[in-house]
């Protein structure tokens, strides 16, 4: 189970590092997405692997004996983590949309690639957009 | 337990949502509650100075929950002086910035209001976890300031800022995360006596997520070589939100600070001083590098940006020491870079302006309508900047050298800081006479220099001004707040002393 787990978050993290370095922002903003599914994964692992244990543990219980119980906090720290890994992944595409409109291309610099025609930058930006 | 500990969150928060709310009625309206706001918050921040100079540990423990459990804020006098520094530079970078460059829109307030609180929460937090929030609060703030306005160029350094430090914060998640994994705690008292007593074999995990966390803060502080996306970011930024930024990357500096003397210090057994060896090879590199970028930016403002990365380089350096006279040196020489930076940033600004297309390139150019009053300005923050007596530059480069003295290998940082004052000297004068002497005819039609402009820019300076003559008051507090730092027991312990507030409260 622990090198399933293991294999998993490298797989994620690896292409999404890959992605990260290419050259046109849809790619990076996936590898982004990529690297932080693996994180989270990780943040999850990092209560350490259980299966049966309880999540809620009452008075009644007797706690030395089931001492095993499914550790919350790395729950609720990766629910925070993909709450602001989405609004950042929302807040990457529109900045990329307008860095497209804005400079004609998809490249990460901005610039356009060898031997590829610059296009012109689609529409002003209207006020309510800036 | 004060309640005044947590208005540095409050008041920003709540200022913003209601400046948020007021979006697209009065301006004025929306421009006087954001400066009363940050003057407020200068005032607060004066008063927790003033609390947390009796040297004690002031703890306040969200819901009343025992630490290490719950949210926790910590001030001790390092946080309280990095609360000051960052209301005063934002309350004059807010008074620039009413003078008519916080358009298109009136959406700049808010962003503001939550990137300081952001900020503050960075400076007060006492635990890891919380502390990557408050960084993600600041950053998201930053990264709509940063594209405030429009202009290509701001899209292209914005896409590269935002990826950088998305990246960023998946590391600091993971070292994070990998040392509650080891420890089962995120509160930083508790997590430094975890690391203190940590089973040998587990120290290489420990030292992998302390090196993890430097990555990360070295990113926030631009440190070599993680600095490359500061320069074109901060040029092309407004001027108030370019002055604003000479904060973002003290809190770099400030987290790096605070991680590796509690956390990762002198007393974490097998982890212990884990940034040291790469924070001073690393410090002068960052330092050398920036007196390069400054001597060769062919722009004023990707110049002040240069010298932004040359204060950090100085700033470790003196860190890496890791002395009380270095720390002290180090915390007094943080206060001048930031507000001096602040104001090359708003006075660079009001220089471009007048010249026309040319903007702030540095080629010969038509005469400046204000050329002796800008001028005066430029001078004086530049003796400041360069570290010529007889202003707080050179006092703080003063101090980090005589603490270097004893070290085994301060000849390099002796060589480096001198001759990197002759690189900012020369670099400045190339700015200076170009802009002020290398002139044509003036520009018809410039209008002169707002005068609520004029006054934040004065104010900075007048504020480096103070640091200047009260130089004896200061360096008390940075001494006594460096040997509040080189001594975390009495931060772990006032932590296990705590006790929560009775229910009748």
């Amino acid at each position: 189970m622990e090198a399933l787990i293991a294999l998993v978050i490298g797989v994620l993290v690896s292409c999404g590092v890959y992605l990260l370095l290419r050259a046109r922002t849809f790619p990076v903003i996936l590898g982004l997405t990529l690297l932080s599914y693996g994180v989270n994964l990780f943040i999850f692992v990092m209560g350490r692997l259980r299966t049966g244990a309880p999540a809620v543990v009452s008075k009644s219980d007797n706690l030395s004996s089931t001492l095993s119980y499914a550790d919350p906090l790395p729950q609720a720290l990766v629910l925070t983590a993909i709450v602001i890994g989405f609004a950042m992944t929302a807040f990457l595409l529109v900045l990329a949309l307008r860095a497209r409109a804005e400079l004609g291309n998809d490249h990460v610099d901005g610039t356009a690639g060898l031997g590829e025609k610059p296009v012109k930058p689609v529409r002003p930006l209207e006020e309510d957009e800036v | 337990m004060s309640h005044l500990l947590i208005a540095p969150l409050l008041l920003p928060l709540f200022s913003a949502i209601l400046l948020i709310f007021l979006s697209g009625r009065s301006l004025l309206l929306i421009r006087s509650l954001s400066l009363i706001s940050a003057a407020l918050l200068v005032a607060v921040s004066v008063a927790l100075l003033h609390i947390a100079n009796d040297g004690q540990i002031h703890l306040y423990a969200l819901g009343n929950w025992m630490p290490p459990f719950g949210i926790l804020l910590v001030l001790d006098r390092l946080s309280a002086l990095m609360l000051l520094v960052s209301s005063i530079l934002a309350l004059f970078s807010l008074i620039y910035a009413v003078r008519g460059s916080d358009g298109p829109g009136d959406k700049l307030h808010a962003m503001v209001q939550f990137l300081l609180l952001g900020v503050n929460g960075a400076f007060l937090t006492g635990d890891l976890f919380n502390l990557f929030v408050f960084f993600e609060v600041l950053l998201i703030a930053s990264y709509a300031l940063l594209l405030h306005g429009r202009g290509a160029e701001r899209a292209r350094a914005g896409l590269h800022y935002v990826v950088i430090n998305l990246a960023g914060s998946a590391l600091f998640l993971i070292a994070v995360s990998a040392l509650y994994g080891l420890t089962g705690n995120l509160n930083m008292a508790a997590l430094a006596a975890a690391i203190a007593q940590l089973d040998p074999a587990d120290a290489p995990i420990a030292a992998t997520a302390g090196v993890l966390l430097l990555v990360v803060f070295g990113l926030k502080a631009a440190l070599a070589p993680l600095y490359f996306w500061l320069p074109r970011a901060y040029a092309s930024a407004s001027a108030p939100v370019a002055a604003l930024f000479a904060i973002m990357t003290k809190v770099g500096v400030y987290t790096i600070v605070r991680t590796y003397t509690l956390i990762f210090g002198e007393s974490a057994g097998a982890v212990a001083n884990l940034a040291l060896p790469w924070l001073w090879p690393l410090a002068l590199i960052t330092l050398a590098l920036g007196l390069l970028g400054a001597l060769a930016a062919r722009e004023l403002r990707v110049q002040i940006a240069y010298l932004v990365v040359v204060s950090v380089g100085t700033l470790l350096a003196g860190v890496a020491l890791n002395t009380q006279a270095a720390l002290a040196a180090s915390f007094y020489y943080l206060i001048h870079s930031t507000w001096i930076c602040g104001a090359l940033f708003l006075l660079a600004d009001l220089i471009r302006r007048q010249r026309g297309d040319l903007s702030d390139r540095i080629t010969k150019g038509p005469r400046l309508a204000q050329s002796a009053l800008l001028g005066a300005l430029f001078f004086i923050a530049a003796v400041s900047v360069i570290g010529l007596p007889p202003l707080s530059g050179f006092i703080g480069k003063l101090l980090i050298l005589s603490a270097a003295v004893d070290q085994p290998n301060a000849v390099w940082l002796w060589v480096l800081l001198l001759a990197g004052s002759l690189a900012t000297l020369m670099a400045l004068s190339r700015s200076g006479s170009t802009f002020f002497w290398r002139t044509s005819e003036p520009l018809a039609g410039v209008s002169p220099a707002d005068k609520g402009e004029l006054i934040a820019v004065v104010g900075l300076l007048a504020g480096v001004f103070t640091v200047t003559f009260g130089a004896s008051a200061v360096l008390e507090y940075t001494l006594a707040l460096a040997q509040q730092l080189l001594a975390p027991e009495a931060y772990i312990q006032s932590m296990q002393a705590f006790t929560a507030v009775e229910g009748s409260q």
